[in-house]
């Protein structure tokens, strides 16, 4: 199962560095890291960061002219949990699910879902105007609702009429 | 001992003819617990409501299905990672399950069902006397 999961993320998850203590090991995971983050042949979409191991909820981008819809799929959360920021034309999502407060039920005996923090961050395709944005969290998925920015919708119509 | 055990996608397919979906399947993560008198299945299905789900019990396999009824926003899919597929899953339950008595309730994108196991199958304790 946790293989599946890890290959509907476009491969994007690296062989996370463990085995030996060398110092410089994180160091330079944590660099190789920010390379893929510029190479990617998208470009646009950061891959999921694996400085926090385990969880990397997937997430859908939608465009339309006037706006930008994000979705991503956090099932089983509340939504004081969830947190969402919008610095230029970068999106950023994290949070952390909690084991559920209900007394904790009896022995497990198998563990697929993933618990504790998660933290993505996904470049936009265009700037976005951030008093304009608007979330929602429906079934287990949160959506969220930018407006594009002045200049992006402008940048648009420029190129049309050229 | 675990009596809940999964059964792969791929074996049920052989064992009854395939419906032909439109959007195919795909394999939601599940937690299985459980105490003295129930196993405690949570299945992730992100995306779906009540209205989805469909829970059916075949002699000892219980399958389920979790169709996504939430409206696709509009626009182009400028970039997609979830699956645009329907989930799937079945699980083959031990002879310590009472399948007459299963609840299950769904809040946020999870399925929680609660299998209660049958009376006979519970640990007794047996007196000694003389």
């Amino acid at each position: 199962m946790k293989l599946t999961r890890r290959e509907r993320h476009g491969g994007a998850l690296s062989a996370s560095g463990q085995g030996t203590l060398s110092p410089f090991n994180e160091l330079n995971r944590i660099r190789n890291e920010v390379y893929r983050i510029f190479e990617d042949p998208f470009g646009f979409a950061s891959s999921a960061s694996t400085l926090f191991e385990g969880w990397t909820p997937a997430m859908d981008i939608y465009e339309e002219k006037d706006k930008i819809t994000v979705r991503a799929e956090l099932p089983g959360m509340r939504k004081e949990d969830i947190e969402v920021t919008v610095v230029g034309d970068i999106l950023t999502i994290s949070g952390e699910r909690k084991q559920e407060q209900e007394k904790k039920e009896g022995e497990t005996y198998r563990s697929e879902r993933y618990l504790g923090r998660f933290q993505r961050s996904i470049a936009l395709p265009t700037e976005v105007d951030p008093n304009k944005v608007q979330a929602t969290y429906k079934d287990g998925v949160l959506s969220v609702s930018l407006a594009k920015s002045e200049q992006a919708k402008r940048k648009q119509i420029e190129i049309k009429t050229a | 001992m675990n009596n809940v055990a999964e059964q792969q996608n791929q074996t049920n397919q052989t064992v009854r003819p395939e419906r032909q979906a439109n959007r195919g399947f795909v394999a939601p993560p599940a937690n299985i617990s459980g105490t003295d008198n129930e196993y405690i299945l949570e299945v992730e299905m992100p995306g779906v409501d009540k209205s989805g789900i469909e829970v059916t019990v075949e002699g000892n396999e219980l399958t389920i299905i979790g169709r996504r009824r939430t409206e696709t926003p509009a626009g182009e899919l400028y970039y997609s990672e979830a699956p645009q597929a329907d989930f799937r899953r079945a699980f083959e339950l031990g002879p310590d399950v009472d399948t007459g008595k299963i609840s299950a309730q769904m809040d946020q994108g999870i399925l929680k069902l609660r299998l209660t196991k049958s009376e006979k199958s519970k640990p007794r304790k047996i007196q000694i006397t003389g």
